[in-house]
C-alpha cells in the first residue's frame, strides 16, 4: 500500500510557463468554429419521418447542399459553453459603458418573461385570448406615462434608434399636418449627441445643422437660439446628456423651440438618471423615447434585443403609430389600421417587443415609486463618487462639476505619457474589468465615460476606484508596456481591426484542398 | 430593495465625500420646481413573491399556443426548440453582456456572430449576410433603402404577396424618407403580372415566397428580368425553416435576401423580440445596413472576430450612415444560431418536410370538407382556406371551441374585401389529434352556419 498518496503542496515551479499541445490555458480552451466539427449528415435532435405523401411544393424543391453542420447536444453545450468563457459580462463584474447602462438583469424578470402566458402566444390570436397580454402592455404604458409626465405612448418600436425614428416621424407627420411639410426640413443636434441622431433625421429626409456646446459641457442656449428658424423641424437633444450632464437651460431651450414652431425630441438613452425624480413632459419635452434595455434593465443580450417605447407630448399623440391599445370597459382592443385618422402608420409588424414588456414592467413593480427613485439616486451618487475619487489623477473637460449618472473625462492627463485612452481601456481589461465607453462623446479628446450604476456594491466600487488609480499612477510613472501591450491575460491579445475592414471575410469557407 | 446593494450608512458616507448634503444635491442643475419633492403616487416597491403572482395572474388569462391544438402564422411561427437553446441563452456571459466593442473580451459574442453570419448567408444562397436586424419586418424597409442607394433610384414596386405589415412598414418609411413606393393589390392566387411592371425606374423589386397567403413562387423569371434593367430584386422569407425544403432565393438569383428568423431557436413572444435575416451579393456590402462581424487575428497571429465596416455605421459616420440601427437582435441570432447548430443540415431538412407533410395532410382533410377550398396551388406549410362568410367570426367560434384556427386575412388587410379567406399554418407541433380536432370542429361550425 502506498501510504504516501498524492501530493497535497506545490513542488517545484517551472521557471517559465510552458506552451500547452492545445494552445488552451487551464480554464481558457481553444473553440473551433462549427463548420469545422460539425458534420452536414449529422443532427443533435430527433424527429419522426414523416409517412410518404405526395410534395405540394410546386417543383421548388432545393437541390443542391446548404452547407450546414449539425451538432449533438453535448458537442453544442461545450461548443457554447466555452465560447460563453470568453465573454466579459455583468454579472462577473463592473462594465461602466458610459450611455449604455449596463445595469443588474434581475431574473424574475426571465422567469417571467419565460411564463407560456406570455412567451407562448401569437401576435394574431384572436384578441378576446390575449386579455392578459394586453392588460400588461396597459399597465407598462400606465408607468412610462406618469413617469414622464406624457400624453401618449407607442410601444412598438424595437430600440432605441427604432424610437427615435418613431418620434421623428411623429413630429415629420406633425409638421405635414400643418402644412409646413415643404420648409422645415432642418434638425438640430448638437456636436455631443448619440450618432443615431443625425442619422435617423437623414434617413427622414432631414438635413442636420449642428449646434455646439459651450465651454461647460451644456448646448449653448444662444447657439440653439441662433440656429433656430422658420426651417426647422424639431431639436433632438440627449438630456441628461452625453456629457453626463443635465441640460440646466432645457426649459428655456423647450421654450424657444416651440416658440419658433418647432418639436423637442428628448433622446432618452439616458433617463435612468432622472427616473422618478424629474418628469420630462415637465421640461417641455415632446417625443423621447425609452431604451427599456437600458433604464428598465432588460438584458442586452450581446448587442439586443431592445425595446424602445417613446412617449408623446399632446401635440403629437395624435400621430403615434399603429397599432395602439385601446380600452372599452372591461375589453381591451388593439387599433391595427390608421383609417384615415392622423396616425402616421405602421413600423414595424405586429405589436412590439412584448418580451421586453414583460421584464420592464417586473423591474418596474419591484422597484415602485420609492425604489425607481432610489435607483436613480443610487447611479447618480455612484458616478459622483467615482468621480471625487479619481479627479485628481484624472482630467475632467468641463471642471469639477457634479455629474449625473456617469462622469466623462478626457486624455489631457495622459499627455506626454505615450498611453492612449485605448491603451488605458486595454488595461482595465487585464484587471479584469470592462472598460468604460471611449472616444464618445466625440466633442471631447480621448473621451472616457464611466458609468458605473446603482448596481455596484461600495466594495467593488472602491475596487474599481482603487484599480483606476493604480493604473493612472503606473501610466504617469511611464511604464507603458504594461498598457501597450495590454490586454495580456484576455482570450485574445489586441485584434487587427484594419486588416479585417480591408480584406473582409464575414463567413467561413471551406479550406481548398492542399494541392499535391 | 433588493437589487440595490448600497447600504444607508454608505450613502451617507458617499454624500460626505462628494460634498452635498442630500442626493438631491446633485440634482442641483434640475429646475428647481420640475425635481419632484416626494416620489409619485404610484405604488410601491413589491416582493419577488407579490411581483410573480401579479404577473402571472396576468399571463393566465391569455390562451397559450401550447395548450390548444394551434393553426396560427402568417409571419410567426410555432415550433418546438430544444431545451438546451434557452438554456444556453441564458448564460450570464451570453445574457448580460453589451454589444462586442472590446473585442479581446467578446469573443465568444462575436464568433457566434460569425458563425450565425455563415449559416445565414449559406441558408439563404447568399454570399454574404449581416449580424441580424429587429425583425423581418424593418429588414425589408432596410433593403428597399439599400437597393436606392446602390441603384441611384427611388422607387420600389412591392408584390401584393408580401406580408401587409411589412408592405405597410415600408410604405411608412418610404413616405417618411420621400421616396416613391407602388404595393400591388393582395394577391391571393400569386397570379399577379410582375415582368410586365419592371422596368428601368425602379430601384427594387420585392417579392416574398413563400407569401402572404403561402404560395411558392419561382423567382428566376423575375430576377432575370430585374436583371435586365438594373433593378434589384428583394427576395422575403416570413417562415426561415422553409428554407430547409425550397430553393434559396440565392440560387434563384435574389441580390437581397431579408427574412424573419423567428422560427428558428425563438419562441413566439406576442410578436417581439425576433430577428431580422440581411443576407446579400459581396458588391454591395459597404451599402448593407447593421453590424457586420469579421475574422481577424490578434497580436500573436491567432484566429480572433472582430465588429468590422463600421464606416457604413451611424456611431462614425452619423448622418451619412447607411442605417440608424445600432442595437439589433444579437440574443435571438444567438438562439437561431444554436438551434441551427443542433438541427445540422440534415435536422433541417427532414423538420422542413415534417411541416410540409402536416400541412399536406391538413390540406388533404380540408379538400374533403364540404363548403371551404383551399386556394393554394403550392405551399409550404402555410395556406389560404376560403371559408362561407366571415373568416374573423368563424375565428372567434373557433376559439370558443378551444381551437385556435389562424389568422383571418381581414385582420391585416380589412379593406381588401378577402373576408372570406384563413390562413391556417401547421408545423411539426400539430399532432393527428389536433388535425382531427380542428376539421371536426369547423364542420360543425360550418353546418351550424348552414343552418343559421
Amino acid at each position: 500500500m502506498n501510504k504516501e498518496g498524492r501530493p497535497t503542496q506545490p513542488q517545484g515551479a517551472t521557471p517559465h510557463a510552458p506552451k500547452t499541445f492545445t494552445g488552451a490555458r487551464a480554464l481558457q480552451i481553444h473553440e473551433a468554429l462549427t463548420f469545422e466539427t460539425g458534420r452536414n449528415d449529422y443532427t443533435g435532435v430527433d424527429l419522426d419521418p414523416p409517412a410518404p405523401f405526395t410534395s405540394r411544393l410546386g417543383g421548388l424543391e432545393r437541390k443542391s447542399e446548404i452547407g450546414l453542420p449539425g451538432l449533438s447536444e453535448p458537442e453544442a453545450m461545450r461548443h457554447y459553453v466555452r465560447l460563453s468563457q470568453k465573454n466579459y459580462a455583468i454579472d462577473m463584474g463592473p462594465y461602466p459603458l458610459g450611455s449604455c447602462t449596463m445595469k443588474h438583469n434581475p431574473r424574475l424578470n426571465e422567469k417571467m418573461a419565460r411564463l407560456p402566458g406570455f412567451a407562448d402566444i401569437h401576435p394574431l390570436q384572436p384578441v378576446s385570448t390575449v386579455q392578459g397580454a394586453l392588460a400588461l402592455m396597459e399597465e407598462l404604458a400606465d408607468w412610462l406615462l406618469q413617469l414622464t409626465n406624457m400624453s401618449a405612448v407607442a410601444l412598438t418600436p424595437k430600440a432605441g434608434a427604432h424610437g427615435e425614428m418613431c418620434g421623428m416621424m411623429a413630429i415629420k407627420a406633425a409638421i405635414a399636418a400643418r402644412g409646413e411639410a415643404a420648409t422645415r426640413k432642418v434638425v438640430l443636434a448638437p456636436e455631443s449627441a448619440h450618432g443615431t441622431n443625425p442619422a435617423t433625421a437623414a434617413a427622414l429626409g432631414f438635413s442636420v445643422r449642428g449646434v455646439p456646446a459651450g465651454p461647460d459641457g451644456l448646448v449653448d442656449t444662444q447657439a440653439v437660439a441662433a440656429a433656430l428658424g422658420p426651417d426647422v423641424a424639431a431639436i433632438m437633444l440627449t438630456n441628461p446628456n452625453t456629457c453626463g450632464l443635465f441640460e440646466r437651460d432645457i426649459v428655456e431651450i423647450a421654450r424657444l423651440v416651440h416658440e419658433a414652431g418647432a418639436y423637442f425630441y428628448c433622446d432618452g438613452a439616458n433617463f435612468n438618471a432622472i427616473v422618478g425624480k424629474v418628469r420630462p413632459g415637465d421640461l417641455g419635452v415632446d417625443a423621447m423615447h425609452i431604451n427599456l434595455h437600458k433604464t428598465f434593465s432588460t438584458p442586452h443580450g450581446g448587442g439586443g434585443p431592445g425595446a424602445g417605447p417613446v412617449v408623446l407630448s399632446e401635440k403629437l399623440a395624435a400621430f403615434a403609430p399603429v397599432p395602439f391599445l385601446r380600452r372599452d370597459g372591461e375589453a381591451l382592443t388593439l387599433v391595427e389600421e390608421t383609417d384615415g385618422a392622423d396616425s402616421f402608420g405602421r413600423m414595424a409588424a405586429f405589436h412590439g417587443q412584448m418580451g421586453m414588456f414583460v421584464r420592464a414592467l417586473a423591474y418596474i413593480l419591484s422597484h415602485g415609486a420609492d425604489g425607481l427613485a432610489r435607483a436613480s439616486e443610487d447611479a447618480v451618487l455612484a458616478a459622483n463618487y467615482v468621480r471625487v475619487c479619481l479627479n485628481d489623477l484624472f482630467s475632467a473637460p468641463f471642471g469639477d462639476r457634479i455629474c449625473m449618472h456617469e462622469v466623462l473625462f478626457d486624455d489631457r492627463w495622459l499627455k506626454d505619457t505615450g498611453v492612449s485612452t485605448l491603451d488605458f481601456a486595454k488595461a482595465m481589461i487585464d484587471e479584469g474589468i470592462h472598460p468604460m465607453t471611449i472616444y464618445f462623446p466625440l466633442v471631447v479628446h480621448g473621451a472616457m465615460l464611466i458609468e458605473p450604476t446603482e448596481s455596484e456594491s461600495l466594495v467593488s466600487l472602491s475596487l474599481f476606484i482603487a484599480t483606476l488609480r493604480d493604473l493612472a499612477l503606473r501610466a504617469l510613472r511611464g511604464e507603458k508596456e504594461r498598457f501597450l501591450g495590454a490586454p495580456y491575460y484576455a482570450p485574445r491579445s489586441r485584434l487587427d481591426e484594419t486588416g479585417a475592414a480591408r480584406k473582409p471575410v464575414l463567413r467561413w469557407t471551406p479550406p481548398k484542398p492542399a494541392e499535391d | 430593495m433588493r437589487y440595490l446593494p448600497l447600504s444607508d450608512q454608505e450613502r451617507a458616507d458617499m454624500l460626505l465625500r462628494i460634498g452635498v448634503e442630500t442626493v438631491d444635491g446633485l440634482y442641483a442643475d434640475a429646475p428647481r420646481d420640475a425635481l419632484l419633492a416626494k416620489p409619485l403616487d404610484l405604488p410601491l416597491r413589491r416582493t419577488e413573491l407579490e411581483v410573480e403572482r401579479r404577473l402571472s395572474a396576468l399571463a393566465k388569462r391569455n390562451v397559450a399556443a401550447g395548450d390548444v391544438p394551434f393553426f396560427v402564422g402568417a409571419g410567426a411561427y410555432k415550433h418546438h426548440v430544444p431545451a438546451s437553446v434557452d438554456h444556453l441563452i441564458q448564460r450570464s456571459e451570453f445574457l448580460t453582456s453589451y454589444t462586442p466593442y472590446q473585442p479581446e473580451i467578446s469573443q465568444g459574442t462575436l464568433q457566434v456572430l460569425f458563425e450565425f453570419q455563415t449559416q445565414v448567408a449559406n441558408l439563404t444562397g447568399m454570399e454574404v449576410a449581416n449580424a441580424s436586424m429587429y425583425d423581418g419586418s424593418t429588414a425589408t424597409a432596410e433593403a428597399i433603402l439599400m437597393a436606392h442607394r446602390v441603384t441611384r433610384r427611388r422607387k420600389a414596386l412591392v408584390s401584393g404577396g408580401l406580408h401587409p405589415h411589412y408592405a405597410e412598414t415600408a410604405r411608412t418609411l418610404s413616405d417618411m424618407a420621400e421616396d416613391e413606393i407602388v404595393l400591388l393589390p393582395p394577391d391571393p392566387l400569386a397570379t399577379e403580372d410582375l415582368i410586365g411592371l419592371i422596368d428601368e425606374s425602379l430601384s427594387c423589386l420585392v417579392v416574398q415566397s413563400p407569401d402572404f397567403f403561402g404560395n411558392l413562387r419561382d423567382l428566376r423569371p423575375l430576377a432575370e428580368a430585374c436583371r435586365a434593367r438594373g433593378v434589384l430584386l428583394i427576395a422575403v422569407v416570413t417562415e426561415a425553416l422553409s428554407l430547409g425544403l425550397i430553393e434559396s432565393p440565392g440560387a434563384m438569383g435574389a441580390d437581397i435576401v431579408v427574412g424573419e428568423g423567428q422560427s428558428i431557436g425563438n419562441g413566439l413572444n406576442f410578436g417581439g423580440p425576433y430577428l431580422g435575416l440581411f443576407a446579400t451579393r459581396e458588391k454591395y456590402l459597404r451599402q448593407t445596413p447593421g453590424r457586420l462581424c469579421g475574422q481577424t487575428h490578434d497580436a500573436k497571429g491567432r484566429r480572433g472576430f472582430v465588429l468590422t465596416l463600421s464606416t457604413r455605421e451611424q456611431h462614425i459616420r452619423r448622418e451619412k450612415a447607411t442605417s440608424n440601427i445600432c442595437t439589433n437582435s444579437g440574443l435571438c441570432a444567438l438562439a437561431f444560431s444554436i438551434h441551427l447548430t443542433l438541427l445540422g443540415e440534415k435536422g433541417l431538412r427532414e423538420l422542413a418536410l415534417i411541416n410540409h407533410a402536416n400541412a399536406v395532410a391538413l390540406v388533404e382533410a380540408l379538400e374533403k370538407t364540404p363548403g371551404v377550398e383551399v386556394l393554394n396551388r403550392s405551399f409550404f406549410n402555410e395556406f389560404t382556406l376560403q371559408v362561407k362568410g366571415s373568416a374573423a367570426q368563424l375565428v372567434e367560434r373557433m376559439a370558443a371551441r378551444g381551437v385556435l384556427a389562424g389568422v383571418p386575412v381581414s385582420r391585416l388587410l380589412p379593406k381588401a374585401g378577402l373576408d372570406d379567406l384563413l390562413l391556417v399554418a401547421s408545423s411539426e407541433v400539430n399532432t393527428n389529434e389536433d388535425r382531427a380536432t380542428f376539421v371536426a370542429a369547423l364542420r360543425e361550425e360550418l353546418s351550424l352556419g348552414a343552418g343559421a
